[in-house]
């Protein structure tokens, strides 16, 4: 059922880090898979902040955060990275040969020499929010996501939030449901004007309620929910009948499945040394904002350094018989052929 | 320098100095103040630095541009003198302002 690819290197993290160490790599000729839980590239740089200015990135006084990305995607474009997007890596194992395996959730493996965890503040995740007891009823009543709409056939669903992913999952809900009511805490929605007048026209006809107000408990019998209580702005509250809650609370980062693979870590970073930046396993780096070593800084600056180093020591690992040539990108005719530029 | 008080959530409050044309947020951060997360740095991309603006206060500091009302979106037990902290820019004439900080951020 899972494939699997063999591959020189595992980058754990597509930002702007991830990114250009398939650049230093590929110089190398090392071949890379970027894996990333997101469905784009570009990690917080496309996520909290893509519209925003960054001013230390040398040679640029000023560049935006998604350019930047764009950018980066363009130098590394010679090099053919393969991009696995939406998956969380979930394994690292180390095989016996020395080489790791590596598995995702969405059941894709990979065989690679060399492991590069650039996973920046962690894996992008919902946010929970702080309803008490809630914990009891995620994966059986409470869903941060829709694996399968099968799963809400027929159910009284409350959906929380007033962005796409609520309106749109209320749409695609609603037509089969038992009855679909959104909550959000005022009644301005920021989701596509499309989605947003569908919704209304809904409500109009009586087949969606809209709630305005705030979440404020659960009611349920062991993991099956049975109400959501709801505080209105006025004050009073609504308890509405549901089977399930989907709360859309925006994303946060958390370390995630990379604390159980046997690292060292230092206050939830990866401590590396800053000759390789190599965790405390040969094999597995760790470079950017996930790392942790006296003087770190977490700039985007520092994260492109570690790459080059790293990928020294990774070429030295893979392919210990061959003699290192430091050569530059400006001067090196082999270099630029594969670049594309000779 | 104006001063800013917090009010962490159950705890002792603390009054910080504040640059003209810093923000609260950055306020909070400098001085360590607990429960003033603010994971994104403030590109109001998070709502991790949530506060509540002291009633007397919220005439001066004003309400959220769409943008943060879009973000407080995020924030838990959102009031309605809810702000997110790095949007409000510190000047002259928030001397002396209090802020309470929820609970949790997130």
């Amino acid at each position: 059922m899972s494939e699997r690819i063999t591959t020189d290197v595992v980058i754990i993290g597509a930002g702007p880090v991830g990114l250009f160490a398939v650049f230093e790599l590929g110089l190398l000729d090392l071949k890379c898979h970027l894996i990333d839980i997101l469905d784009r590239p570009g990690g917080q740089c496309a996520e909290l902040y893509p519209e925003k200015p960054i001013y230390d990135i040398p040679a640029y006084p000023v560049i935006g955060a998604l350019e930047l990305i764009d950018k980066l995607k363009e130098q590394i474009r010679p090099f053919g990275p393969t991009y696995h997007f939406g998956q969380q890596v979930e394994k690292v194992e180390k095989q016996e040969d020395g080489s790791f395996l590596i598995g995702t959730d969405a059941g894709v493996e990979f065989l690679a020499k060399v492991v590069v965890i650039a996973a920046g503040g962690g894996s992008f995740q919902p946010k929970r929010p702080p309803v008490p007891g809630i914990e009891a009823y995620e994966g059986t009543s409470v869903f941060y996501s829709v694996r399968q709409m099968e799963a809400f056939r027929d159910q009284e669903i409350v959906i929380v939030g007033g962005g796409d992913s609520a309106l749109d999952w209320t749409l695609n809900l609603q037509p089969i449901a038992k009855r679909v009511t959104i909550v959000h805490r005022r009644d301005d929605f920021r989701g596509a004007p499309h989605s947003v007048e569908k919704m209304r026209e809904l409500v109009a006809s009586g087949e969606l309620d809209l709630v305005i107000g705030q979440v404020s408990s659960l009611e349920g019998e062991g993991a099956a929910l049975s109400a959501v209580v709801v505080k209105k702005n006025d004050g009073s509250t609504v308890a509405i009948p549901a089977t399930r809650m989907m709360p859309f609370f925006g994303l946060t980062m958390k370390l995630g499945p990379i604390a159980g693979w046997g690292l060292n870590l230092h206050e939830n970073l990866i401590s590396v040394d800053t000759e390789k930046f190599e965790t405390s396993e040969p094999g597995i780096f760790a470079i950017g904002d996930i790392n942790t070593y006296p003087g770190k800084l977490k700039l985007i600056l520092s994260g492109f350094h570690e790459a080059a180093l790293m990928a020294q020591a990774a070429k030295k690992l893979i392919d210990p018989t061959k003699r290192l040539v430091f050569q530059y990108t400006t001067s090196s005719t082999s270099l630029q052929k594969k670049l594309g530029v000779q | 320098m104006p001063k800013i008080t917090f009010i962490p959530y159950r705890q002792e409050e603390i009054t910080v100095e504040a640059e003209v044309g810093s923000t609260v947020m950055e306020a909070a951060v400098r001085n360590g103040v607990p429960g003033i997360e603010a994971e994104c740095g403030g590109a109001c991309a998070c709502a991790t630095c949530h506060v509540y603006v002291a009633e007397d206060w919220y005439g001066r500091v004003g309400a959220p541009q769409p943008m943060e009302e879009d973000m407080l979106d995020f924030a838990f037990e959102v009031k309605p003198n809810s702000r997110l902290s790095c949007q409000i820019k510190v000047t002259e004439e928030l001397d002396g302002l209090v802020v309470d900080i929820p609970e949790r951020q997130a």
